[in-house]
């Protein structure tokens, strides 16, 4: 059996590298390294997950230089002549080790006014949407985001606007700017129109590239501009 | 700067790309088309003075430019420079004013 030569992030934004000798396992994922860490080689290391199945969107981390769901990443397809490096997600506060501070990315959903504004009661009727309907289908190829903060630790306009909302928020703000039942489209169209918002975007395409769930935060962003360009036109912005 | 003037100083440098496309596709076809068999400046101003067509393309030309150069120098301060604010907006509004003074020159001394 093989050993994995594993660098891993300790302390905080000065902090350095560790190298922990990790031993080779078949299928074994980068957070399965980390956790054999934590548990065999040094109980202080700070890492964070949860479902351990690609679901909680809790465990993401940067793997040899590129941001990456651990629960889903098998060493296999990322290690380099069996070494690994291990970081926190870039473009957010370092807490400690590999956990990083998400406040700043989850404010900007509530930024992006990404909630959904119910204009119906419990007393009205269920709303009816076409399945196949345009705006629909508009959704359901942006809905699975599991907010891991990889899109967002990949978009090189947050590294150099840190108003920036970020691919996330403007996807999920596409999905209820899609939405029929929602009641705040201008108030949300306001939001993420501008130099924080849609419009910073260079479609570098990195978050389309890194999204483990391979949704296109581009394409939702390109949506976005479309409709608040429409709505500056017709005066409703 | 407000979602709506952002929005619309976006629409504007995009509208004035798609026109930037044609113009700088023209230019770039008419300059290797016109210099093949060699032409000196006296052709070229025999050519291009008095005429009401190159005047008008070039016009345009100038306009565009000046429009979708300082929007995007605008977002390079911001995003390179870290230079955001009233006084960036006008620098690059200023760079906008030359860009036209200069173009108008340039068009006026070809075409009158």
């Amino acid at each position: 059996m093989s050993t994995l030569e594993v660098k891993v992030w300790r302390g905080g934004a000065d902090g350095r590298f560790q190298t922990f000798p990790v031993p080779r396992r078949d299928a074994q994922t980068v957070l399965d390294v980390v956790t054999y860490i934590q548990r065999r080689l040094d109980p202080t290391l700070a890492y964070r997950f949860a479902c351990r199945v690609g679901m909680c969107g809790s465990c993401a981390m940067t793997v040899n230089g590129q941001p990456r769901w651990t629960c889903r990443t098998h060493v296999t397809d990322v290690a380099r002549k069996d070494t690994l490096e291990i970081a926190p997600l870039a473009n957010l506060p370092i807490v400690r080790d590999l956990v990083t501070d998400m406040r700043e990315f989850f404010d900007k959903w509530a930024r992006a006014r990404a909630q959904f504004q119910p204009t119906k009661t419990r007393r009205d009727d269920f709303a009816r949407i076409e399945p196949a309907s345009p705006a629909r289908r508009a959704i359901d190829v942006a809905i699975e985001c599991i907010g891991c903060g990889v899109c967002y630790a990949a978009c090189d306009v947050v590294a150099w606007n840190r108003d920036y909302l970020g691919p996330a928020a403007l996807n999920r703000a596409w999905t209820l700017a899609n939405d029929t039942r929602d009641g705040a489209h201008r108030e949300r169209l306001a939001a993420v129109a501008g130099d924080a918002g849609c419009h910073a975007c260079h479609t570098h395409q990195s978050c389309t590239e890194r999204c483990p769930k391979h949704l296109t935060p581009t394409a939702s962003i390109a949506g976005l501009k479309r409709m608040t360009a429409l709505a500056v036109l017709r005066g409703e912005l | 700067m407000s979602a709506w003037a952002e929005t619309r100083l976006w629409l504007a440098q995009r509208a004035s790309a798609a026109v930037l496309a044609l113009c700088v596709a023209v230019h770039l076809a008419t300059m290797i088309f016109a210099v093949r068999g060699g032409l000196s400046a006296a052709d070229l101003l025999g050519r291009t003075r008095g005429s009401v067509g190159w005047a008008a393309f070039y016009s345009v030309f100038v306009i565009a430019v000046a429009i979708h150069a300082p929007i995007g120098l605008r977002t390079v301060a911001a995003e390179w420079l870290g230079w955001r604010g009233r006084v960036a907006d006008g620098a690059c509004a200023l760079i906008g004013i030359a860009l036209l003074v200069l173009g108008a020159r340039a068009v006026a001394a070809v075409m009158l």
